[in-house]
């Protein structure tokens, strides 16, 4: 077992923000992503977890010009993009391991750490290889249904019972504008997020549009990072991100 | 079994027993014996188990929220509608089970019998178990790895008493690791029918569902077909629009390349969601809605997938 504490690869990354649901598809990769897009557009320095090697380790895959966010995933690593990792949690939590202590991270302000839904071994990985360094904490994502409410207070209980603080809840995919006649319909019911964050006293960070625009320029590889500003859930989001710079401790060198 | 190091190599590896982290586990003896790697004696009393069950469906997705759940329900809400046909739902996503509450059976609790677990009865002919209904409280986590999660699902087929039932359906997690392992090993010997695979419009579901498809080929698990859900939006103001755009063609061209049936698209009604919130069937809470007829369709194209594949008894060619 690799020595806990030492800074290794992630000395030069100021803080950790982990993006957890207990369901899927509610918008965790969309949203780490998008709050890359939105801290990165405050100025900062990002990495959201492809792939050549330098002496310091992995090197991650940069997504713009003036390298200011980054890129890790096993999705660099597969040799075609439909290969499938059929693997189970003990592999799981190797890769995720490798991940932390094998990437030259360098010098970053944020590393969002995005997960796939539940609370079991990836989760118990990365809480459990993160700890030492002392994450901000987890955004948690939920959609305004009960079914997703339902699945996501147990992510909560996780984050209580493995002591990872919760930044606050986000409610994804909250009302959608019709790009023809600009009716606010709420495809996937209203209210759940808010409440969500009362029951388990926690800060409610906000609701996020859906934005198919968005979605749609982040699929095709358009320059999403000028296009940004202008979608409905910029607003949502740069307000997210102002939260979550405002939580980070002064002082930190 | 009993509780494994966090590092286990697993049971069938050839490290069982003989890894660094093998030491001080309970298991390690028996791991190293190589007596691990043989066939686990439940496959047999799964099937066996399954002699009663005609036909046994999976319900897929490499990717999460694109409509498993709300699938599989609904699945067994349009079987179970002919009180003739015996309908089983089993839901094995052990830390995200939303069957009971799409069901509308949150709170329930399952019983013990002589024969083993009884599944709780929506109706007479409709039967659902989960996880959900083991855990005593709505905010319960269950923070399980791999093998502890194996073993529920284990339990799951082997334990509770279905009775004679027509339609096994599975509702699973996303992804391809430890549950949709188990549900393929554990069912080998009994013969599954086939896999549902449900995917959004999304280039980036698709992605995931090739991957799901991918999985499939290598566990020989036959595919009845793919559903795109989500598939167009009909704005209550105006017209169709697209909230999940098929920027790579959606479902309809990734089956063509992979010459896989689509059966069917399913639009998306904000009703849906709400039935599901209210754990009320959608086919009942909204018969004219152009999802309850796409819905409709997709079940018979099942039912007749099915209808051809009746099962053969000992003779039958497992996957």
């Amino acid at each position: 077992m690799e020595a806990a504490g030492e800074p290794g690869n992630l000395a030069g990354v100021r803080h950790i923000i982990l993006v957890l649901s207990g369901k899927g598809g509610v918008g965790k990769s969309t949203i780490s992503t998008e709050l890359a897009l939105a801290l990165r557009h405050a100025g900062k320095k990002v990495q959201g977890k492809a792939v050549h090697q330098c002496d310091s380790g992995w090197v991650p895959v940069f997504v713009d010009q003036e390298q200011s966010i980054s890129l890790m995933s096993v999705g660099f690593l597969l040799e075609k993009p439909d290969e499938a990792v059929v693997w189970r949690g003990p592999k799981k939590n190797a890769l995720i391991k490798q991940f932390v202590s094998d990437v030259a991270w360098g010098q970053l302000d944020y590393l969002v750490v995005d997960t796939p839904p539940g609370t079991s071994d990836e989760h118990m990985a990365v809480v459990d290889t993160l700890r030492p360094y002392s994450p901000l904490g987890a955004l948690v994502v939920t959609t305004p249904q009960a079914v997703s409410v339902g699945d996501v207070r147990r992510e909560l209980t996780f984050c209580k019972k493995v002591g990872l603080r919760v930044i606050g809840v986000v409610e994804n995919m909250s009302g959608f504008v019709c790009p023809h006649c600009a009716e606010c319909t709420n495809v996937f019911s209203r209210g759940g997020g808010e409440e969500l964050a009362r029951h388990a006293g926690v800060p409610f960070l906000g609701s996020v549009p859906l934005d198919p625009e968005l979605t749609r320029s982040l699929e095709e590889g358009r320059d999403f990072i000028q296009g940004f500003p202008e979608s409905p859930a910029f607003p949502a989001l740069s307000c997210i991100a102002q939260k979550i710079l405002n939580e980070a401790p002064v002082g930190l060198s | 079994m009993e509780e494994v190091p966090h590092d286990c190599p697993g049971v069938g590896s050839a490290q069982a027993g003989r890894g660094a982290s093998c030491q001080g586990c309970p298991n390690q003896g028996l791991c190293a014996s190589g007596a691990g790697a043989a066939p686990d004696p439940a496959i047999e009393e799964i099937k066996e188990k399954m002699k009663t069950v005609k036909h046994k469906i999976l319900v897929l997705s490499g990717k999460g929220g694109v409509g498993k759940s709300t699938f599989s329900a609904h699945l067994a809400h349009g079987l179970a509608e002919d009180e003739n046909t015996q309908v089983a739902l089993l839901d094995i996503d052990i830390c995200g089970p939303s069957i009971p509450k799409i069901m509308g059976l949150e709170g329930e609790q399952v019983h013990q019998s002589g024969s083993g677990w009884s599944p709780v009865f929506l109706e007479d002919n409709l039967g659902v178990m989960s996880v959900g209904f083991l855990l005593s409280s709505p905010d319960d986590a269950v923070i399980w790895r791999g093998p502890k999660k194996n073993g529920m699902i284990k339990q799951f087929l082997r334990d509770v008493d279905w009775g004679e039932v027509d339609y096994l359906i599975v509702d699973t997690p996303p992804g391809t690791s430890d549950e949709h392992l188990s549900a393929v090993q554990y069912l080998a010997a009994a013969h599954i029918d086939g896999a549902v695979i449900i995917t959004t419009p999304q280039e980036v579901s698709l992605q995931d569902v090739r991957k799901e498809i991918s999985f499939c080929h290598k566990v020989k698990l036959p595919i009845i077909g793919v559903v795109e859900n989500m598939s167009g939006f009909i704005c209550p103001k105006c017209q169709e629009t697209q909230i999940f755009p098929p920027t790579t063609g959606g479902a309809e061209v990734m089956c063509h390349d992979l010459k896989i049936p689509l059966l069917g698209k399913v639009p998306l009604d904000p009703r849906i969601g709400k039935s599901c919130d209210k754990g009320q069937s959608f086919l009942v809470e909204a018969p004219d809605s152009p999802a309850t007829l796409a819905y409709r369709s997709i079940i018979q194209r099942i039912q007749e997938f099915c209808s051809l594949r009746q099962p053969k008894g000992e003779n039958l060619v497992g996957s």
